[in-house]
Parts: structure tokens; C-alpha cells; sequence
């Protein structure tokens, strides 16, 4: 299975520059989405089959273990979920995009950004050392940067500036805590950072700038409260299936994923680490539900959800208890919401997508009836409104109950009391997406003609639909072979990444 | 002497990051987003410089643990080519875009750029 690993990177990479060259050429210009979709879904199955194999650690170039500067790409238990989460959304978005972005010229350009994307995020999840780390997060990032502006009008423009320049500032502040750590370790490899800031002692005050800085710049690229000012404007313009991406994905895998590695597998899991992560969660979690309910556009509404929904993974995601089994709880919830958060929220902004398409207006108030118009449709958005309001048997439910259990046995009642009432909050904005968009009388003309989106729309709301049920029904057989795993590579972060050794 | 280097690098991360948050100035942003990234590349080397060493090439003659005892750490060079590329893709993707900002609406003025509430 080793020589599969590198293929992850490598394949959208090498897509999305055939892409660019194959639009130069008049009659390949039409197969630049089917290599697309191709590329992605050998992807799908290559992290797929990664599933069934062991941890697997990959040296580019043949450095071998020994030598400390070498390229490494890790693939262990939670960078095979975070893997197959991408590659599952961004092929999914990517099937919706065929029908979706006809209205734009030039779609290769998107095919080719979207490709680097995943193939940087697939790199971000697979990095073994810090400063590939960075590189990775920043092609994802100008990658996202340039997507958000896709359309050229002019407020994606204003939206992807102001992403730009916080991404910018979060990415730099990411590599002076690199390099502070480098100044101090003279390592990048993170299974050695880790071992070797043992020995220097967690606590000087040269870790404590590089924790601080590389902890505000992933925030930043996680949106948590206080840094998220930029999500809410920048997710609600991109075109859908990019919404669905950047909520979907990007702000996990190189918000919340890297988070949790540097805490965890680098720094080293402490108590004031986790008291800041924890705050920050609840922050994120009770500004964003209250921020969301009070929207009227649908994709923002959607967007400032993303912001509480990650909070509450991140929450848990800090070690809120220092006895193992309760911090694997936490966190089994927390990877768990990981995962069907990647589901709903994308399924949420390919619905949002097609109403927008048939209606051509994102104001909650100027729909209306579609549930009878638009049956597929409104059946996907309540699939995933349930799933994210936490309504049993949708995937939702489950990992917030894990959640709010894990918070009360580790002794976080009030935690516990506000995550309920912030899944409770959830409900209520989602009643009221049912209520204006999906029910009652249409509010205008667009909205009383609106017909079903193509079939290759409606294929991929259906898919994630499917998902987000099976998903909470089989939520057993997931957590034994795919999360507990993920769960296990964070806590016991001595095992596989410890130096040298063979795996 | 290297401290004073570190303090300069920093100071110039600071002005930097004051011309983000202060100015209103689309252009004067980007360059403080400029400052900022020289500021960090000129820390990156600044990690691996030994003040005498010498370059970080092995000669005839030298062994190994000689040269690791002698000369820069080549490291933090190869990093800083690496983000020096990661900043000129940056900065031709800021000017894009304020350039189309400009000509949609007319000016660089932050706060006439505001038609989104966030």
C-alpha cells in the first residue's frame, strides 16, 4: 500500500495542471471535468482502501527514517478519516459543479483551483513535518482565496480580499511559530519536535510564543471566535459546491485537523492548552448559533453555523479531562461531529446551491412553496437540517449525544448544558429555513416558477443524504474501524510518530 | 549583533502588521502583508546563521562533522526559497485582486468597499 500514499497528493496536483493545459486545445476543453472527477475518485478509493491497512509512513526522496531532514507523509488512523472526508465531499462537489457552474465562462479555471485545493488538503492531512505543513495549508489557502473570487462581481471580490488578508496574516504567524520551533528543536519532523520539547520542558517561554502564535494562526484558518470575522463573507460567495468545499472541508482540515496534530502530536496535550482550546470552542460555539439565527441570506445562515459547529469539535477536541478514556470519548464525539459535519453542512450549502439556481435569489424571504417545486431538493436540505439540528436517527444526533455525554463525565456540566442549548438554537434557525423556503406560499414569481435542479444536482444531494442517515445508523461499526483509530492517533502520539523505528 | 538583527526583523513584522490593521488603503495593506513576509523570510535565515560560519558545502578534505561544526545550517535557506515563492504567488494574487477591486468600484478606500456586513 505504501507507494498508494503519495498518489493522494499527487494526482490532483497532476490534474490540475493537465487541466490548464488541456483547455488551451479547443476540443479537450470539454473533458476537463471528467478528469476531474476522474482524478478525485481514484482518490476516494485509494484512501478508501488506505482504510483497511495499518499506519503507513512514507519518506520522499528515500530519506529513510534515520536522516531528520527528509520529506516525511504520515498516514495514520485520523489522517485516513480526514482523507476519505475530503476526497468524498470534493468528489461530490465536484458532480454537482458540472451542472452548476454552466453559468460561469472559463469553468476549467475552477476545475484546475478546486484540483490544487484537494490535492493540498490531502497534503495537509498526510504532512509529517511542520514546514510542509505550511506549504500545504498555503497552496490550499491561495487556492480557496482565488475561488472565493470566482465570479468577479463585486462583493466576492471585497470578500475574498478581506479572507486573503486575514489568511495571510494567520499563514504568517503559522510560520513564525514554525520557525521559532525550529530555532529552538532544530527539527521539523513532528514525531521529533515532540520528543525533543519533552526534554526542553513545555513550559519556557519561547514554547509558549510559538504555541500562542501557530494557536491564533490555525484559529484564524478555523474560523473560531474571535478570529472569524472573514467566514461569513467569504463562504456565502463562493459559487455552492466551493461553499460546500471551504465549509465543508478546508476550515477542518486546515483549521481543526492541524489544531488538534500540533496540540496533541507536537506541542503535547497540557491543561492550559486545553483550557484556551476549550474557551475558544464555546465561544465559537454560543457568537456563532446566536449570530445565525438572525440571518436572512441562506448561505449565510449556513456559514455562521459552520463557525458553531466547529467550535463545538474543538471543544472537545482539547482534552477536557486528563484521564485517557474520557479524553478518547471526547474526542471519538469530537471526530465523529468532525466527519458528519463535512456531510450535512456540505449537503446544506448543495441544496442552498440548487434553490439559488431555480429561484435565483438567496433571501429566505423571497422563496417560499418549494417543497412542492423542488422535491429532491427540499427533501436533501431537510435531510441535512435534521442532521445538523441533531434529530435522531441523523448522523447529528449521535455525535453531539457523545459529546454531551463525554463533557458531563468529564465534568463540564455546564458545558454540557450550553452545547443543548445551542443544538436547541440550531433547531430554531433551522425551523425557520423549513418554514420560509420550503413551506407556504411562494413569495414571488421566480419562486413560483422554480423547477427540480438537473440530475447530476440532484444526484449529489442525494448521495450526501444518504450518507448523513447511514452514517448514524451505522455508527458502530465507524467508530471501531475508522474513528477509533483517528482517535487513538492523537492520544497515543508516542506510538507511531516516536523517532526512527520502523513501523 | 544577532540580537539586534532579531529585534529589526521583528520590528519591521510589527510595522507590517500596523499597516494591516491601520490603514485604509488597499495598496498600503499589501504592502504591509509584504513587510510582514519579508520580515518572517529574513527570521527564517537569520535561524540558521552562525555568525563566522561558512558555507554549507563540503570541500575535499573536510569530513562531515567538521563542516556540521563550521558552517550555516542550510535548512532554514532551502525553507526561505521555498516561502519567498509561496509570497510572490501571494502578492501577484493580492495585486489581481485589487486591481478588479479598483475597477469595480472605482476606488482603493476601504471604507467606501463595504457593501458586505460582516
Amino acid at each position: 500500500m505504501m507507494p498508494f500514499v503519495p498518489l493522494l497528493v499527487i494526482l490532483p496536483l497532476g490534474a490540475a495542471f493537465c487541466v490548464v493545459a488541456m483547455a488551451q486545445v479547443n476540443w479537450m476543453r470539454r473533458l476537463t471535468a471528467p478528469l476531474a472527477i476522474a482524478a478525485v475518485l481514484a482518490n476516494l478509493v485509494i484512501s478508501a482502501m488506505l482504510l483497511g491497512f495499518g499506519d503507513i509512513r512514507f519518506f520522499v526522496g528515500g530519506w529513510g527514517p534515520e536522516s531528520a531532514i527528509g520529506i516525511e507523509l504520515v498516514c495514520d488512523g485520523l489522517s485516513k478519516l480526514m482523507a476519505v472526508t475530503i476526497n468524498l465531499v470534493a468528489l461530490v462537489a465536484f458532480v454537482f459543479a458540472v451542472p452548476y457552474m454552466r453559468r460561469f465562462t472559463k469553468v476549467w479555471l475552477f476545475d484546475s483551483l478546486l484540483l490544487l485545493m484537494i490535492g493540498a488538503m490531502n497534503g495537509v492531512v498526510l504532512a509529517g513535518d511542520l514546514f510542509n505543513l505550511f506549504v500545504f495549508l498555503e497552496i490550499a489557502a491561495i487556492a480557496s482565496y482565488a475561488l472565493v473570487a470566482f465570479g468577479c462581481e463585486a462583493e466576492e471580490l471585497e470578500a475574498a480580499f478581506k479572507y486573503m488578508v486575514l489568511g495571510t496574516v494567520g499563514s504568517a504567524f503559522i510560520l513564525l511559530g514554525v520557525t521559532i520551533i525550529y530555532s529552538l528543536t532544530g527539527q521539523l519532523n513532528m514525531a521529533m519536535v515532540h520528543s525533543l520539547l519533552g526534554k526542553v520542558g513545555p513550559g519556557g517561554p519561547a514554547v509558549l510564543l510559538a504555541a500562542a502564535l501557530l494557536l491564533s494562526g490555525l484559529a484564524l484558518k478555523a474560523a473560531m471566535v474571535p478570529f472569524h470575522a472573514w467566514l461569513p463573507d467569504a463562504h456565502p460567495s463562493a459559487p455552492a459546491p466551493i461553499s460546500a468545499m471551504l465549509s465543508g472541508v478546508l476550515i477542518k482540515a486546515s483549521g481543526v485537523y492541524v489544531m488538534a496534530r500540533i496540540v496533541f502530536n507536537v506541542l503535547g496535550a497540557s491543561d492550559r492548552l486545553a483550557v484556551i482550546l476549550m474557551a475558544m470552542g464555546t465561544l465559537s460555539m454560543l457568537i456563532g448559533v446566536l449570530l445565525a439565527v438572525g440571518q436572512w441570506d441562506i448561505k449565510r445562515l449556513l456559514a455562521y453555523h459552520s463557525i458553531t459547529q466547529m467550535g463545538s469539535a474543538a471543544q472537545v477536541a482539547s482534552r477536557p479531562s486528563p484521564d485517557m478514556a474520557l479524553a478518547g470519548l471526547c474526542l471519538f464525539g469530537g471526530l465523529f461531529h468532525l466527519f458528519n459535519h463535512a456531510m450535512f453542512k456540505s449537503l446544506l450549502f448543495l441544496s442552498s446551491g440548487s434553490i439559488e439556481q431555480q429561484t435565483g435569489t438567496r433571501e429566505l424571504k423571497k422563496m417560499g412553496g418549494l417543497a412542492r417545486r423542488m422535491k429532491v431538493t427540499s427533501f436533501c436540505c431537510r435531510v441535512g437540517a435534521l442532521s445538523i439540528s441533531g434529530v435522531p436517527p441523523f448522523n447529528g444526533f449521535f455525535s453531539k449525544l457523545i459529546i454531551i455525554v463525554a463533557l458531563v463525565l468529564a465534568g463540564h456540566e455546564v458545558l454540557a448544558a450550553l452545547a443543548v442549548f445551542v443544538a436547541l438554537v440550531t433547531l430554531i434557525s433551522f425551523i425557520k429555513v423549513q418554514r420560509y423556503a420550503l413551506e407556504g406560499a411562494a413569495a414571488d414569481a421566480h419562486a413560483a416558477n422554480a423547477v427540480e435542479a438537473p440530475v447530476l444536482m440532484q444526484t449529489a444531494m442525494v448521495v450526501l443524504a444518504v450518507i448523513c442517515i447511514v452514517s448514524g445508523l451505522a455508527i458502530v461499526p465507524l467508530g471501531e474501524h475508522v474513528l477509533g483509530p483517528a482517535a487513538d492517533a492523537l492520544l497515543g502520539a508516542g506510538r507511531l510518530l516516536s523517532t526512527g523505528g520502523a513501523p | 549583533m544577532s540580537t539586534g538583527i532579531y529585534i529589526l526583523a521583528f520590528a519591521v513584522l510589527l510595522a507590517g502588521l500596523y499597516a494591516i490593521v491601520a490603514k485604509k488603503n488597499i495598496v498600503k495593506i499589501i504592502v504591509g502583508l509584504l513587510a510582514v513576509d519579508y520580515a518572517l523570510n529574513l527570521m527564517l535565515v537569520l535561524v540558521g546563521y552562525r555568525t563566522g560560519g561558512t558555507p554549507p558545502i563540503l570541500v575535499e578534505g573536510q569530513t562531515p562533522a567538521k563542516l556540521a561544526a563550521a558552517a550555516v545550517d542550510p535548512l532554514p535557506q532551502a525553507m526561505v526559497l521555498t516561502s519567498i515563492v509561496i509570497g510572490l504567488g501571494l502578492t501577484a494574487l493580492m495585486v489581481a485582486l485589487g486591481i478588479r477591486l479598483y475597477e469595480r468600484y472605482g476606488t482603493f478606500d476601504t471604507n467606501r468597499i463595504r457593501r458586505l456586513r460582516g
